[in-house]
């Protein structure tokens, strides 16, 4: 039977890693769990088991069921009924699958009845689940804003609400509005606090909400009057038990078809504050956003997955000219492309999952007791290298979605461009990946400062000094040649003191960082594993140094003086 | 209203795989070559459990298996799925049992279990698709059965009966019967959920009960190969093939020397 897990062994290689031992010790808290629930693990071995264990269950329920379902999802899409919505018939199948198998509050832990599992285990369950639908993805991991909800909110709305996702209840943040979409600081949905009745009223509308009828919201709300900017908003919790909230209309998308996309009316909706007011817009939903940038780096990943399979299968099977397309160079350079891109953007993913996994489990830790010095120093270096790799692996792994899934129809021929295969589903589903939770170029503006003050060129420092085996030295050496290449463009774009020209320039130097340090961490990845990675390794190497020289070129000759050409 | 529910489960050689050593000289199924499998329609019977066992909270599902130690793989896929308890009946004078044998010791198996209010099982196994074990164990336990069950429609424990509905030639029936009930579950049943994690990770190390033929007072001279009249030649994988072909007409006449035919090749009677 097919196992989305089983069957590629490349995602079961990234769940062992020097640094999991660490991670698992630390969410762990040195396996106090063991003995007080039947579920827990007593070692690291028996964690990792119990991880593999997991994604071969969730690679089972996507393979046989959520895969199986995504086309009639797809076609059939969610309806909106009375202010209610009703998703497409076989997204019930799919979530009550998900819910029998366990697949709820995976990160929780097991005092809510969490499964107390590291980021890096559930980032692989999201890529999992991508693989088969991107659109259910988002319904099955909007589950993910419990993490916020956990970290800000108190012990009684932790109590309260946390079980209740744990067993299955769906979950969606509200924040965009119809005039405050990239720029949240201008969010109007006003929160009123009731002296009489002990509460908060939410009045207003938001617009382009995922799974806007779910059970549990986060919302984003102007509660300090007067207020303009991200200062006065604050974070609350609505509870769809408590109603007020109706689906005005859903959205007519593109692709992720399954996935309902909302407008939603708030008419006196009873809600609670999470965390402190005024913070809702500057930390929570910062947080929020920073985990859903890395589930849209997995459900990228998912894609680029979906894309080489579908690709790799038609031109095995496709005959033109007496034999298998996948024979011709022009197809099978396509194909391997795509993989290296996957091989290279997924090593990013599960990297940068580590790094959130390392700081989430010390910021758990210290709501228990003070940190040691060693381990607040370690912190701080985990959470900045998360901040600095999140737009990375979430700008470069949905970008390479989109070209992997339009490659993937490429190969298709005439036949990509027929609704009748899953190629044209999974490109439509790809596009909104390099849109939605920040788009790449908000990406950009998110990593230019780890590329201006030099970071993520330590970062590659740092990888150029790990040793490197006999027959690898050549892929070191032109590492470090591009790496030279971003520090030569980098002086060049801030030389001369404009901001607009640096903006000009983010883009190429943000993918001048990620190709050599995608390279970097595939080139580890295949000494370790030549069997799965070396192939992908020499056409990664290939393509990244083709891209940086382009870019470098570019900025090697525009200066101050060319803005004018640009400006429209 | 909670149900004490026993299934039945087989584990099963992988019948999609038959290869020449299939058999052994002796006649049965050559385990060692084939891989071993949770039998398909006994998963749709683990499904029916479990439904029930979700509509009435406090309901144990018990499962029993006979055969090798290794068949406690089938009870643990079954805990991990949703089943609560798991025996293994394993001695080594059960082996080479047929469908009565195998009827009579998974009878004497249950009555040891004691209280139940209904017994599941797949309608027949994909090794040896006699669908005999069913039905022999309700006849051994003197108990109703109802057989090709597609859904359990509702049990009322109270009242002691249970609505079914049945697969037949060309359609479906609705049946009524009494409880404690034999029900066989047929693959047109609804296909059995996945496994749950955290069953997974609270059983992945559990031991099974395993209960020899003195366990279950089992009659020696009823199990095993002793109690087994069957014996098996030859087991070949077969591909039908017409040699000839022959025209007949509606008329009595034809329809009559067809019968006369087929009795005399003993094809029918």
């Amino acid at each position: 039977m097919a196992n989305s897990y089983t069957d590629v062994p490349e995602i079961k290689f990234h769940m062992d890693h020097p640094l999991m031992k660490h991670i698992v010790e630390l969410k762990e808290r040195n396996f106090a769990d063991y003995g007080k629930y039947d579920y827990a693990c007593k070692d690291y071995e028996d964690a990792l088991d119990n991880y593999d264990k997991l994604l071969e269950i969730a690679g089972d329920v996507n393979a046989n069921i959520i895969a199986q379902n995504a086309e009639s999802v797809d076609e059939e899409g969610p309806h909106c009924e009375n202010g209610r919505i009703r998703y497409a018939a076989k997204t019930y199948e799919n979530l009550d699958a998900t819910i029998k198998a366990g697949l709820n509050g995976i990160t929780m832990p097991r005092r809510y009845g969490g499964l107390n599992v590291p980021m890096t285990v559930y980032s692989a369950i999201n890529e999992i689940v991508s693989e088969g639908d991107a659109g259910f993805q988002n319904i099955w991991s909007l589950q993910d804003c419990i993490v916020t909800l956990y970290e800000f909110g108190d012990e009684d709305q932790r109590q309260r609400f946390i079980p209740r996702v744990c067993a299955g209840e769906t979950m969606s943040m509200d924040l965009t509005e119809p005039d405050a979409g990239s720029d949240l600081q201008s969010v109007t949905l006003k929160a009123t606090y009731s002296e009489k009745d002990k509460c908060w009223y939410l009045n207003g509308v938001k617009r382009f909400i995922t799974n806007g009828d779910s059970d549990i919201h986060l919302v984003l709300a102007r509660s300090v009057e007067g207020t303009k900017d991200g200062r006065g908003l604050s974070m609350f919790i609505y509870d769809k038990r408590n109603g007020g909230v109706d689906v005005r209309r859903i959205e007519n998308k593109l692709g992720i078809h399954g996935s309902p996309t909302c407008e939603l009316v708030y008419k006196n909706a009873k809600a609670e504050l999470c965390g402190s007011e005024r913070l809702g817009l500057i930390k929570y939903v910062m947080a929020l956003m920073n985990g859903a940038r890395l589930g849209i780096a997995a459900q990228s990943t998912g894609l680029q997955q979906a894309a080489y399979e579908e690709a790799l299968a038609y031109a095995k099977d496709r005959k033109q000219f007496g034999k298998e397309i996948i024979n011709f160079p022009a197809v099978y350079d396509m194909i391997a492309t795509i993989k290296a891109k996957l091989d290279a953007g997924r090593s990013l993913l599960y990297m940068t999952s580590r790094f959130v996994d390392v700081y989430k489990a010390l910021d758990d830790i210290s709501k228990e007791r003070k940190l040691t010095d060693e381990e607040r120093d370690e912190f701080k270096k985990y959470s900045k290298l998360a901040d600095a790799f999140t737009p990375l692996a979430k700008g470069m792994n949905s970008e390479f979605a989109n070209q992997s899934c339009y490659d993937a129809i490429q190969i298709h021929g005439g036949s990509g461009f027929m609704l009748e295969y899953k190629c044209q589903r999974i490109y439509r589903d790809a596009r909104i990946t390099s849109i939605y939770e920040g788009t790449t170029q908000l990406q950009t503006v998110a990593a230019i400062r780890y590329v201006t003050n030099g970071f993520y060129q330590n970062v590659l420092r740092d990888f150029e000094s790990c040793p490197v085996s006999e027959g690898y030295e050549s892929y070191a050496n032109r590492l470090k040649d591009m790496a030279d290449k971003l520090a030569f463009c980098t002086d060049k774009a801030k030389q001369p003191g404009d901001q607009d020209f640096l903006d000009l320039c983010s883009r190429k130097l943000y993918e001048m960082a990620a190709y050599p340090i995608m390279g970097h961490l595939l080139l580890q990845d295949a000494q370790k594993a030549p069997e799965l990675f070396q192939k992908s390794l020499n056409v990664f190497i290939n393509y990244s140094e083709s891209e940086v020289e382009k870019h470098f070129n570019y900025i090697r000759h525009l200066d101050v003086a060319q803005l004018d050409s640009y400006r429209q | 209203m909670s149900l004490k529910i026993i299934v039945l489960a087989k584990q099963v050689p992988d019948t999609r795989n038959v290869g020449p050593d299939a058999m052994t000289a002796e006649g049965t199924v050559n385990r060692a070559a084939l891989p071993a499998v949770f039998n398909p329609e006994d998963l749709n019977a683990l499904e029916q459990a479990l439904r029930l066992k979700d509509a009435n909270p406090g309901s144990t599902i018990t499962m029993l298996t006979m055969g090798l130690p290794k068949a406690t793989d089938v009870l643990r896929e079954g805990v991990y799925r949703g089943a609560d308890e798991g025996i293994l009946i394993s001695d080594r004078p059960l082996g080479g049992a047929d469908t009565l044998a195998t009827s009579y010791t998974l009878a004497q198996a249950i009555k040891k279990v004691g209280d139940f209010d209904i017994i599941l099982c797949g309608r027949q196994a994909i090794d040896g698709d006699t669908a005999q074990v069913g039905p022999q164990v309700a006849e051994k336990l003197g108990l109703t059965q109802i057989t090709y069950t597609e859904e359990i429609l509702s049990i009322d424990k109270e009242n002691k009966k249970i609505v079914a509905k049945r697969h037949i030639d060309g359609g479906v029936e609705t049946v009524e019967g009494p409880l404690p009930i034999v029900v066989t579950v047929n693959g047109s049943a609804a296909p059995c959920r996945t496994r749950n994690v955290k069953r997974v990770w609270a059983n992945k190390n559990r031991q099974f009960k395993t209960w020899g033929a003195a366990d279950i007072d089992a009659d020696p001279a009823q199990i095993g190969k002793a109690g087994s009249p069957t014996n098996v030649k030859a087991v070949k994988s077969i591909v039908f093939k017409a040699k000839e072909n022959k025209t007949l007409t509606s008329s009595d006449a034809d329809i009559e020397s067809l019968i006369v035919e087929l009795m005399e090749s003993n094809t029918i009677g």
